[in-house]
């Protein structure tokens, strides 16, 4: 043993025997640091008159048992409501602006005269793809994003974890899971990040597992635009406000499947009683605007918007070969789809949408895209820069109010992106946990689905 | 020897630390990171305490013709360790010596903050304390006396408004005081009743020989008091970093002498 280590312990040693003489060390030394604190404090600070304290009256409301729920619900509801009737609109712009530059794209290629197949992977497959990645998710991202930035610098999370702190205990999870929930909505992957704010390993083992319940950005587009496509074949009609109903409820939904997973790794594969921890509420600031604005469209809304781009060039590229490349008379795209017709079928979707969750894999902004490039290359060309054209299309390709219901549950439930599971692999550092995170939202998808659709079937609903 | 992560970081800092390394502590919300980024601008970057799941943020500023590394510590309720989080800050201050340590704190809330300024002052006397969202305590009809204040603890104390970029002058110019023209602190120490008291002064001539001046004597005294066996292996790890060699073998024979 070393020399240092020797006297070290010998002191330590005496430390121990002065330590059993005082008892406990620690108390004792915090509250002396109170004590201390407290009298410091008294001597400095007057407050003039009684205090008018306006947060906690606030808080009294916003966090109070009966008032809480409804109004967490009602401005997740506000917030998409804002969100689709805002996005409609530059939504359409962007689209005909896109796409009209398209088919200045094809005449230009024509008076160059390339070679047809350049013509397709290029404006066919890589622009089109690009451009429905942008005009999709561009506006409802622009919104959706310093709305709730909005929300995070007003000191609302906080609120929403300490009312929902009672029904993660019960799951045997941790209550700042939901803040990692609130993380999750901007980006799984940094949902799957911000876990490190759990200290026990098994709570936050259980959050990243369960993170990928909450839609993140990458899907809301998704999500936004089959709640509109389910609205218009079952009641024909376009409304912003049961859209936004339908997303808050789909996120409600959400949220119940993570407390229902949570409770049952906690009660099988995680054993454990969840710990306690301080919530501090701090007190509202009213954000600044500019910086907000400035914050949530750099760092966040073209953050993402980049990283689909990046994702959907190549992959409009692959998507359009294998839509053309044909082997007797059916495209590579065509086979594949086929293969998996059966299963989809089953779960109340169909083999192209299975092979663009499979394929978008990715990331998730670009499934749309992969579906409606593998319908399209199927039939006629159409124009397709509105929802109500988006509908005709799916409905074209057989599409029942069931698959556009069970795409939004698919969507929902399935799978984490790439980037997610590497970030979950690099946090964990375990394989099988990776694995597990994948394995448990695509079990829970699959299940989901199968049963809705099953049940509407025999009951003859489609 | 054992390379542990804190090491492996304070060489990083080593590697363009400038003329002076200051810590920046506080409480989870406090503004804190606000006050790094007015400070810092875009001279900053993030990154990965290595070996543990905690973000450290480092950047730097110019002043007075000299360059201030400024090192953004996670947010803590205080250095007793009861997180990753505090570990990492309080291993930090302790033993990565910086040249001094602002405390940011939410004047709103000063009390609960105190507690932490307090246990960073037990550690090190070049402690500067930043009294943050002064705008808010005003809005909530409160008064500090910042004088007063400076006073009863014996380090200077600035207000500041760090998103309007109020009083950051004078936080820069009260570093510069501190480190670069030696201006003398004499923090305010935190008193235990008798029984603690009796019991550091037992051992902390024993510790004094050990540490011999590379760490503060009485607050290595408390810790081992305490039992904490994070800070006890970290500081087993700073004197074997310190002095290799026949210096440290003497004295902690010597210790061994004392004790027995």
């Amino acid at each position: 043993m070393d020399s240092l280590e020797v006297g070290l312990n010998q002191i330590l040693s005496k430390a121990q025997k002065v330590r059993w003489q005082v008892g406990s060390v620690r108390e004792v030394i915090v509250k002396s640091i109170y004590e201390q604190a407290q009298e410091i404090t008294e001597k400095v600070v007057t407050t003039k008159e009684a205090e008018e304290d306006l947060d906690r009256k606030i808080d009294n409301i916003v966090t109070s048992k009966i008032l809480g729920y409804p109004l967490m619900i009602a401005l997740l509801g506000l917030v998409f409501w804002l969100t689709i009737s805002g996005a409609n609109l530059p939504s359409q712009i962007l689209a005909d602006l896109l796409f009209g530059f398209q088919h200045r794209l094809t005449t230009f290629f024509h008076w160059i005269s390339a070679p047809e197949w350049l013509h397709g992977v290029l404006v066919l497959g890589l622009y089109r793809c690009l451009a429905w990645v942008v005009s999709v998710m561009l506006p409802p991202m622009a919104i959706f994003f310093p709305l709730f930035t909005f929300l995070e610098d007003l000191g609302y999370l906080p609120r929403v974890a300490f009312n929902l702190d009672k029904l993660f205990k019960r799951a045997g999870a941790h209550g700042k899971q939901i803040l990692t929930m609130c993380m999750g909505f901007g980006c799984n992957a940094a949902g799957v990040i911000a876990c490190r704010i759990i200290e026990s390993p098994r709570e936050r083992l259980i959050a990243i597992l369960t993170n990928n319940f909450v839609p993140c950005n990458g899907r809301f587009p998704t999500l936004i635009a089959m709640a509109a496509v389910f609205l218009g074949i079952l009641v024909s009609k376009e409304s912003n406000l049961l859209a936004s109903a339908l997303v808050a409820g789909v996120v409600v939904l959400g949220v119940f499947i993570t407390l229902l997973v949570s409770w049952i790794l906690s009660k099988t594969v995680l054993k454990g009683v969840p710990s306690t921890f301080t919530l501090e509420l701090p007190p509202y600031r009213w954000p600044k605007i500019g910086t907000l604005l400035i914050r949530s469209v750099l760092d966040r809304t073209l953050f993402v918007l980049m990283r689909a781009v990046i994702v959907a060039a190549p992959a409009g590229v692959v998507i359009w070969t294998l839509a053309n490349i044909e082997v007797a008379n059916l495209s590579i795209i065509g086979y594949l789809a086929g293969w998996l017709q059966g299963f989809g079928r089953l779960i109340g979707l169909d083999g192209y949408i299975i092979l663009a969750f499979i394929l978008g894999l990715p990331a998730n902004e670009i499934v749309i895209p992969i579906l409606i490039m593998s319908y399209l290359s199927q039939g006629t060309m159409l124009e397709l820069d509105s929802i109500e054209a988006l509908r005709q299309l799916l409905i074209a390709n057989g599409w029942t109010w069931l698959t556009a219901l069970n795409m939004i549950l698919f969507s929902l439930l399935h799978f984490p992106c790439a980037t997610t599971l590497l970030t979950i692999r690099r946090e964990t550092q375990s394989i099988r946990w990776t694995w597990l995170a994948a394995l448990i939202p695509t079990t829970v998808a699959v299940v989901v689905c199968f049963l809705l659709a099953q049940t509407a079937r025999v009951l003859g609903l489609v | 020897m054992q390379v542990t992560g804190l090491q492996e970081f304070l060489e990083r800092i080593e590697e363009n630390k400038g003329d002076a390394v200051i810590a920046l502590a506080g409480n989870p919300n406090t503004g804190k990171s606000t006050v790094f980024n007015s400070l810092t601008g875009l001279n900053q970057h993030t990154g990965n305490w290595p070996g543990k799941t905690v973000v450290f943020a480092k950047g730097s500023y110019r002043y007075k013709k000299k360059n201030i590394t400024l090192v953004d510590l996670p947010g803590a309720y205080s250095l007793l360790a009861n997180s990753a989080d505090e570990q990492v800050a309080r291993d930090f201050i302790c033993f990565g010596k910086p040249d001094a340590t602002v405390v940011v704190v939410d004047a709103t809330c000063l009390e609960r903050n105190l507690n932490l300024a307090l246990q960073v002052m037990e550690i090190t006397p070049q402690t500067i304390l930043c009294v943050n969202l002064i705008d808010e305590a005003k809005r909530k009809k409160m008064a500090i006396d910042f004088s007063k204040l400076a006073d009863l603890l014996g380090v200077p104390v600035i207000p500041t408004v760090a998103r309007d970029k109020v009083g950051l002058l004078d936080l820069k110019e009260s570093i510069h005081r501190v480190v670069f023209e030696k201006q003398l602190l004499q923090p305010r120490r935190i008193v235990y009743n008798k029984v603690i008291e009796s019991a550091i002064e037992k051992i902390q001539e024993e510790v004094e020989v050990l540490v011999h001046g590379s760490l503060n004597s009485r607050w290595v005294a408390l810790r081992l008091l305490d039992g904490d066996p994070t800070i006890i292996r970290e500081i087993f790890n700073h004197l074997q970093r310190m002095d290799p060699g026949d210096q440290q073998s003497k004295r902690a024979l010597k210790v061994v002498e004392d004790c027995g």
